[in-house]
């Protein structure tokens, strides 16, 4: 199962995209619990222990609980999903990976209909995370969608890159993938998800909501307060990278522009 | 440092002359030049290139300003040296300018509209026409022809160096211990000169 599994609007979806190499991929990581620096992630993750791993499903669920990561794989197909990834400090990539649906599991465990978001939280082990003994953000690491946002169809929950696991730099060994969105949305090594009726606490707003906002779908037109996000850098094209101009919903409007109808994303950032 | 101390040292340091420093300046762009061509800058080289002069330029501001403290409190003169001090840091920040505009930005119009409405590219273009004066005057004949004016100009560098500090602290995400860090030295280093904190010299 591709692409053409979600439907007949995904094909639209970019689809002549070369993935970035995997040294790239692996060595050019935001994970601030290992340090602020490009390559801390690769460089200090390395004590960072993800088996076994589990995530604890919790709020407006009909069957709540810590589910092991292999209940949460079992069943599930496995998909490659070649998706451009913009990060929200104007450069990007291209990322070849493996996962299944968001919506998958959460069906699995039963939305009630009183939830409106979904809370994502990242493991936070401080002796195996250099990086969170700075307090560049209030740990542990949270975010947050809008529950037709999780259930999007493009909205992945990655275990692997290149048909290999993931590495812990890059969120092992299961993280959300939100394509539409810069990258800072798509939290990484998972381990609870909460459904409920309020907007989620996201660490990045709390850090700074004047330059990260709850929604942080990627906006050409909507400039970070300190920097343009009109274009970008494309990350590995050639020795000097080229600049690309940066596409509403980086390129998935198709698909995702209906979520925002009526909308002032100028003022939803 | 006791006099039995920095004597000696100011004795080695005597015949050491600075021109060499203006050769040695060579080596860390060369070295990332190098290192561009030899795919060792890492996966995002232009970034690497652009943070490096940055923090090259943002030492030697401080080395420059520590010359004095370390002259009244250890009583050790590295005067001599501070002229190629402060101008390989211009260089330095010229070429951290210059691969921002040519390597990183590259569009003209964006160029533009960051020079205008981005607090750290302000912050830091300030900087850098502060010290242009300064640049051109570090030479013999403008000391001479300047004379006293010459000392007040080069006050310049205490701005300058602020808002340098300033620029690093606020480009990047979040509240960073690193750049508060050289903010802080800078600040330290200027406080020193506060009437009521410095020494006399001797």
């Amino acid at each position: 199962l591709g692409l053409g599994s979600i439907g007949g609007t995904a094909m639209a979806a970019p689809s002549d995209l070369t993935p970035n190499d995997y040294e790239a991929i692996t060595h050019y990581n935001n994970f601030y619990e290992f340090g602020v620096g490009k390559e801390d992630p690769a460089d200090y993750s390395g004590k960072f222990v993800t088996s076994p791993w589990s995530i604890e499903v919790a709020g407006l669920v009909d069957k709540p609980g810590t589910y092991a990561l292999e209940d949460i794989l079992k069943g599930k197909q496995i998909e490659e999903r070649i998706y451009r990834l913009r990060c929200v400090e104007a450069w990007s990539m291209v990322i070849p990976w493996n996962g299944f649906p968001l919506s998958a599991l959460l069906n699995q465990v039963g939305v009630q209909s009183g939830a409106k978001y979904v809370a994502f939280e990242t493991a936070l082990k401080p002796d195996e995370m250099p990086g969170v003994s700075r307090r560049v953000l209030d740990w542990p690491y949270r975010e947050g969608l809008r529950l037709d946002e999780a259930m999007h169809p493009l909205t992945l929950m990655a275990t692997g890159i290149y048909g290999k696991d993931l590495l812990n730099q890059n969120g092992a060994p299961i993280r959300v993938v939100v394509p539409w969105k810069y990258g800072f949305k798509s939290a990484k090594s998972i381990v609870r998800i909460t459904l409920q009726e309020d907007q989620p606490f996201t660490s990045w707003k709390d850090a700074n909501y004047r330059e990260y906002g709850f929604y942080s779908n990627v906006n050409p037109q909507v400039s970070h307060p300190r920097w343009s996000q009109a274009t970008e850098r494309v990350i590995g094209s050639g020795l000097i990278p080229k600049r690309r101009e940066t596409e509403m919903f980086n390129g998935y409007g198709d698909e995702v522009a209906s979520l925002y109808t009526g909308m002032d994303l100028k003022k939803n950032y | 440092m006791p006099a039995s101390l920095s004597g000696p040292v100011n004795r080695v340091l005597r015949p050491v002359p600075a021109w060499p420093l203006y050769i040695l300046a060579v080596l860390p762009p060369a070295w990332l030049v190098w290192g561009l061509f030899q795919g060792r800058l890492g996966v995002d080289p232009v970034k690497t290139m652009e943070h490096q002069m940055g923090l090259w330029a943002l030492w030697l501001i401080i080395a420059g300003l520590a010359v004095t403290p370390i002259r009244r409190i250890l009583g050790v003169s590295f005067l001599k040296y501070r002229r190629a001090i402060g101008l390989v840091a211009f260089f330095y920040i010229l070429l951290h300018l210059l691969i921002w505009l040519v390597l990183d930005v590259q569009i003209p119009a964006q160029i533009l509209a960051d020079l205008t409405k981005r607090p750290y590219i302000i912050l830091g273009m300030a900087a850098f026409v502060l010290l242009i004066p300064l640049a051109v005057t570090s030479n013999a004949v403008s000391i001479r022809r300047l004379g006293r004016n010459w000392r007040r100009l080069h006050l310049l560098v205490y701005p300058a160096a602020v808002l340098g500090g300033l620029h690093y602290v606020i480009l990047v995400k979040g509240i960073q211990m690193t750049p508060i860090l050289y903010l802080l030295a800078i600040l330290g280093l200027l406080a020193f000169r506060l009437p009521w904190t410095g020494r006399r010299p001797r």
